[in-house]
């Protein structure tokens, strides 16, 4: 690993003046994937400014109903939180489907967001990737692709965002918040991730520079009937290989409103619209559930090994939006 | 005293493990596992993978487990760090350690420290009303699982045991659940306050 300064920043304005939008200094959180890429040496700051004691660390409620969740909230705290719990269930259990206890613990919202791809090739120093390494080439497209995207990619990086929690804020409308030297700003969670194409080292609409401060969750009476359910190679501890939030709003067997949001499937958490536009109005029924996930996946473009993950999730839709459905009529 | 810190890449700090303070200068790339193993001759804490996958290296931040190879020492100052070496008190073994011990939950014994770290904090969790990723309904009205054998099973899925152990893991955490259930947690969730419900 090469050699870091380090400094503890203890309000918003100290860690952005400490930061001095250093392109090579990073905001350091609970570290469990930036110190892992740091060991690997895909990360090699020159320094890391410590945000985790930063006053960022509460969950409130916010004036118009919905809730307001810091940026240094951990990822337990806030699976654990009442509120988060009862109004936008799917987003607790998209965090405890997450890594481990011990990660959830020091992981915080802020970071949860930045987290870099697990594709094998960008942690891998001796192998080209264009993330990493722009113009040197994507050897997953050829390659070992089995748990890549099958949405939005190209043929410059194939790459999954890894996030669960970040599904499920997709789903809910987060707005994510942050702060530059010039400023506040706001980005939803939906234009928050750029779009592939021949960039992929750019990964967010973050200004340089910026913190996130926090991540606000708009009300939304439809997530409090809402599901994530994760589908991976192990029971526990392992990333998705496609997961779905949902959250429906069904009366007389009518859906009213829908949420739907994939992970594991794009380079960011893949908010299902067109799937959303088939489901509003029509019957909640398990024919009218897989025409939805036929929409959404129309545009899906998988490689010679991915090509299941389109089965897996028009099933996943299929399930959880049937589950859904007949808890509404509970 | 520790020596000054001689660069801009080594810092001098005071640790405060299982109530007593270590003073040292770390360079800024030190783990804290690698502190309490190759500095402090606290080598109860195990080093695995060293890169957060296996949980060997488990021991509680501020009573919340963590694992310490992902842990930079330098950002683990100012927080209150118990080992596995801190879980007994006065000679007396830690319900859980005697659990491990009673039901054989281990066999070469390389994970066991990460196991009990883990599942002290796994106890207190539950007992604070956390749910887990099996928990049917994760809504506060519906009320905290029972710690049952999936519920063990995925709560301590952040520990691997290469001799397959588990049966036997699995049996020893629900024997001390079962022993310390009276006792009140220490690592209560954080703005459990019912104001954002």
């Amino acid at each position: 690993m090469k050699e870091f300064g380090y400094q503890r920043a203890l309000d918003v304005p100290g860690a952005l003046a400490l930061l001095d939008a250093d392109a090579d200094a990073r905001f350091l959180g609970g570290g469990t994937n930036l110190v892992d890429l740091m060991k690997a040496g895909v990360e090699r700051p020159s320094r890391l400014v410590d945000v985790r004691e930063l006053p960022l660390d509460r969950i409130e409620p916010t004036a118009d109903g919905g809730l307001r969740i810091g940026a240094t909230v951990t990822n337990s705290d806030l699976a654990a939180h009442p509120g988060v719990r009862r109004r936008y269930p799917a987003l607790a259990q998209a965090v405890l489907a997450g890594a481990s206890g011990q990660l959830r613990n020091m992981a915080t919202v802020g970071g949860n967001l930045l987290q870099r791809t697990r594709c094998g090739y960008f942690t891998d120093v001796t192998k080209a990737c264009n993330k990493r390494v722009p113009g040197s080439g994507c050897p997953a497209v050829e390659g070992e692709h089995r748990n890549h995207a099958i949405l939005g990619a190209s043929s410059h990086c194939v790459a999954v965002h890894p996030s669960d929690m970040a599904v499920a804020l997709a789903a809910f409308d987060a707005v994510v918040s942050y702060e530059t030297a010039g400023g506040p700003g706001e980005l939803p969670l939906t234009e928050f991730y750029l779009p592939v194409g021949g960039t992929p080292h750019l990964e967010t609409a973050l200004p340089q520079g910026a913190l996130i401060t926090g991540v606000t969750l708009p009300p939304a009476p439809v997530a409090a009937l809402s599901r994530y359910r994760k589908v991976r190679e192990r029971a526990s501890y392992a990333f998705a290989i496609g997961s779905v939030a949902a959250a429906l709003d069904v009366r007389d067997g009518v859906t009213r409103e829908a949420r739907l949001a994939f992970g594991a499937v794009a380079s960011k958490p893949w908010r299902a619209r067109a799937a959303e536009r088939v489901l509003t109005g029509a019957p909640a029924d398990a024919g009218t559930f897989a025409a939805a996930a036929d929409a959404e996946l129309a545009a899906a473009e998988p490689l010679p090994h991915n090509a299941y993950k389109v089965t897996l999730m028009r099933n996943l839709v299929v399930a959880v939006l049937t589950g859904l459905a007949e808890e509404a009529a509970r | 005293m520790a020596p000054p810190p001689s660069s801009a890449f080594d810092s001098s700090i005071t640790l405060n493990i299982n109530g007593d303070k270590h003073t040292l200068t770390v360079d800024h790339r030190t783990t804290l596992l690698d502190a309490l193993r190759e500095r402090l001759d606290l080598t109860g804490s195990k080093k695995g993978c060293d890169q957060g996958q296996c949980g060997a290296c488990t021991v509680l931040l501020d009573g919340r487990r963590a694992v310490s190879c992902l842990q930079l020492a330098v950002a683990a100052e100012g927080r209150a760090i118990t080992t596995v070496e801190g879980l007994s008190d006065e000679g007396q073994l830690h319900p859980v350690q005697q659990a491990f011990l009673d039901l054989d939950g281990y066999q070469c014994g390389y994970c066991t420290p990460g196991q009990i770290c883990s599942a002290v904090a796994v106890i207190e969790e539950h007992a604070a009303g956390w749910p887990s990723a099996v928990t049917e309904d994760v809504r506060p009205e519906a009320g905290p699982p029972p710690l049952s054998a999936e519920e063990i099973r995925e709560r301590m899925s952040g520990n691997l045991c290469r001799c397959s152990a588990y049966v036997s893991i699995v049996q020893a955490v629900a024997r001390a659940a079962a022993t310390v259930q009276a006792e009140p947690a220490t690592a209560a969730p954080a703005g459990a306050e019912e104001a954002a419900a």
